[in-house]
């Protein structure tokens, strides 16, 4: 390998990129844009489900129990209603999610230590919301019924009882179960792996397609030298893009950060001279841009999204695809990350996601120098 | 010594052979034309002496290397200009120079010296920030060549570098080649115009993948058995459609504004040409034997061979 010539080749590619607007808004706006459109629309968490109300009580208890509904984060009111075709409409229209129904005597049965009943009517269409929205009404109901009997056991003089089992949940590591906290850093490593292997796969096809490869192969330059040349400047840039992504993860979502910044990008350096090198080698073996961007976009995106435990956790999945996730490079990626993240976890934890993401690197920049044959077909 | 020698020179893709056991050599110092129409296998010829490409069978030896085993060793010390235009065109002139400088590794006190000259040679000094995309055809292939010679090659291997570029570009161009030539560099040039191949030194006509002759080109017009004709016409172009379907397309082509005819008996054909165009009432100035050029010496060529193919 010749310094020179390795340094020639980066520096040729850092000019063509810097006068290639597309490519460099590709590089830079694009993960941006996605990070900022996925940040937002991808958020899993259910607030504000609009609620329909109707209320045959119309006492004093009743717009109490209500209250705790529409007063907290997880409900917002939409309307009240008189009857059940209203509630009915106002889901049919989607205007409502969720419709309470609190029947005539509900504050004379609770006053009297007696069982109450409401009903609760919930738009299954949209089974996530659903279930999620129908957990939140279970603890309000609950709550309020438990301090509805203490309030009765106080009032006829008595004490109030223990409930039998007191489960106390602690959540660790994201205590408010705010989605973003974990989607975001799966993100930058899902963002960074599309883009990492597009950058790369046009460089060496585009270099066949304008007829300048022929002129390349011609001089004594190194396979080696004409990669790892190549690599180089879109490395800078997958480094750049990382930390854009990490300060707008600090910044515009305001996502902790626990672990240690140096680790993060170590482990972004690695996994982008693997991703990148995957790329480079999808345009080394096509040798045509448009097929190449296409290979790059299909064997990462899908991949990435749905295997790498970004968005389903890899242990519930079938054994057959938890196999398969093994090869996925930003399954690695994404949990390193997240255990940096939100765990604040070092190499000692990490060292197993750490170790087959620089194997995983090593084979491609290998596999890459190997199929680059310095010879017209 | 030979600059290169191939034996048996082969390539074949798929189905379709470019290039037919192709045996030739070429001496150290001098202009080499491969001579031959679109499609005659000249690209792939330079191509398999730069060892850009493996031969299906056959060898070769450029400056004294074998092409396969030793490809990396000829790339040093070749320059190779590529039919296509091979630089980058988002970087300027003299980007593109030094970085081809670098890939050959010259060094930084020799440099200076080489791209100076270079650039004033081929009269690119003026333009050196301009992108290569920028520059004329001329320009380019200039630029192509100024490239190609940074590290001062022993063999200059060019693939029809004046295609598509205006005559008095293609004349500077080959004052170029003149001057290196006279600095020892070996050139090896192929093209389809016979004009060109009456520069060089010496060359070998190409045609379907075979070499048909090598020579001077004074030796290659003395293959030429037949007599040639030349037929001036009022109206050239219909004289020699006329005499096509009289005396057969091989024999008959036309040459600007006169038209060719080759055959073995001169005097028994002048007759018959001036009686067929007369009888077409088309006027004759002059019809007179003259010197063959390259150009008739093709198409006989090729001719036979078109007959040699249909007789076995």
């Amino acid at each position: 390998m010749n310094l020179r010539r390795l340094r020639a080749v980066s520096r040729k590619e850092f000019i063509q990129i810097a006068r290639d607007p597309r490519s460099l808004g590709m590089a830079i706006a694009i993960p941006m844009l996605l990070l900022l459109l996925f940040g937002y629309a991808l958020t899993l968490d259910v607030d504000n489900v609009p609620l329909v109300v109707w209320d045959q009580d119309g006492t004093h208890e009743s717009r109490e129990f209500i209250s705790r509904f529409t007063g907290s984060p997880y409900f917002s009111l939409y309307r009240y209603v008189e009857n059940y075709r209203d509630i009915e409409s106002a889901v049919d229209a989607g205007k409502a999610l969720a419709g309470l129904v609190i029947p005539r005597g509900f504050a004379g049965r609770t006053g009297s230590g007696r069982k109450a009943d409401v009903q609760l009517i919930l738009d299954g269409s949209d089974s996530n919301t659903a279930t999620l929205a129908a957990g939140y009404a279970e603890a309000v109901t609950l709550i309020y019924s438990q301090e509805t009997v203490a309030a009765n056991f106080r009032c006829l003089g008595g004490v109030e009882p223990l409930p039998p089992l007191d489960v106390r949940t602690r959540v660790w590591y994201n205590p408010d179960l705010d989605s973003k906290n974990y989607i975001i850093p799966g993100l930058i490593a899902v963002i960074m792996s599309i883009i990492a292997a597009l950058l790369t796969s046009l460089t060496v096809a585009r270099e066949w397609e304008r007829g300048t490869m022929e002129q390349l192969i011609s001089t004594p330059v190194k396979v080696p030298e004409l990669v790892l040349g190549k690599l180089i400047p879109y490395f800078t840039i997958g480094l750049f893009d990382v930390l854009m992504a990490v300060l707008m993860g600090e910044f515009l979502f305001q996502v902790p950060l626990r672990g240690n910044v140096a680790l993060l990008f170590v482990m972004a350096a690695v996994f982008l001279s693997g991703a990148l090198s995957l790329g480079m080698l999808i345009s080394i073996v096509t040798k045509n841009q448009l097929l190449a961007s296409q290979v790059a976009i299909v064997s990462t995106f899908l991949p990435s999204f749905l295997l790498s435990g970004f968005m389903y956790p890899i242990s519930t999945m079938p054994q057959v695809v938890q196999s398969i996730t093994y090869i996925i490079p930003a399954r690695y990626f994404v949990a390193l990350l997240k255990g940096i993240y939100l765990k604040g976890v070092g190499l000692d934890i990490l060292f197993f996601e750490a170790g087959l993401l620089l194997l995983f690197g090593c084979v491609i920049v290998i596999t890459a120098n190997v199929k680059f044959r310095k010879l017209l077909e | 010594m030979d600059a290169l020698r191939t034996e048996n020179l082969t390539k074949i893709f798929k189905r379709f052979t470019a290039v037919d056991r192709l045996t030739l050599s070429v001496p150290a110092g001098g202009i080499f034309g491969l001579v031959g129409p679109d499609g005659a296998g000249k690209t792939t010829v330079m191509r398999l002496l730069a060892a850009v490409m493996i031969p299906t069978a056959g060898e070769a030896w450029v400056l004294g290397h074998h092409s396969v085993r030793e490809a990396e060793r000829i790339k040093e010390r070749i320059g190779y200009m590529s039919q296509r235009f091979g630089l980058y065109e988002d970087l300027t002139v003299i980007e593109n120079i030094n970085f081809y400088s670098d890939i050959y590794g010259v060094t930084a006190g020799r440099r200076r010296e080489t791209v100076r000259e270079l650039l004033s040679f081929s009269g690119l000094e003026a333009f050196q920030k301009r992108r290569a995309g920028d520059l004329s055809g001329g320009m380019k292939q200039k630029l192509g060549l100024a490239c190609a010679l940074v590290h001062r090659p022993a063999l200059l291997l060019l693939d029809e570098p004046t295609n598509g570029v205006d005559p008095v570009s293609r004349r500077d161009f080959w004052r170029i080649l003149y001057r290196l030539l006279a600095e020892g560099v070996t050139i090896v040039v192929s093209t389809a115009y016979l004009d060109e191949a009456e520069r060089c030194g010496r060359i070998g006509l190409m045609h379907k993948g075979r070499l048909l002759a090598t020579g001077t080109p004074a030796d290659v017009k003395r293959l030429m058995k037949e007599t040639i004709l030349e037929v001036r016409a009022t109206v050239p172009r219909r004289a020699a459609a006329v005499l096509k379907d009289a005396m057969g397309s091989e024999a008959v082509s036309l040459f600007g504004d006169k038209v060719h005819v080759a055959t073995d008996v001169p005097g028994k054909d002048t007759e018959m040409v001036a009686e067929l165009l007369r009888k077409e009432r088309i006027e004759v100035g002059d019809i007179r034997p003259v010197e063959p050029e390259l150009e008739d010496v093709f198409v006989s060529v090729l001719a036979k061979d078109r007959e040699n193919g249909i007789h076995g």
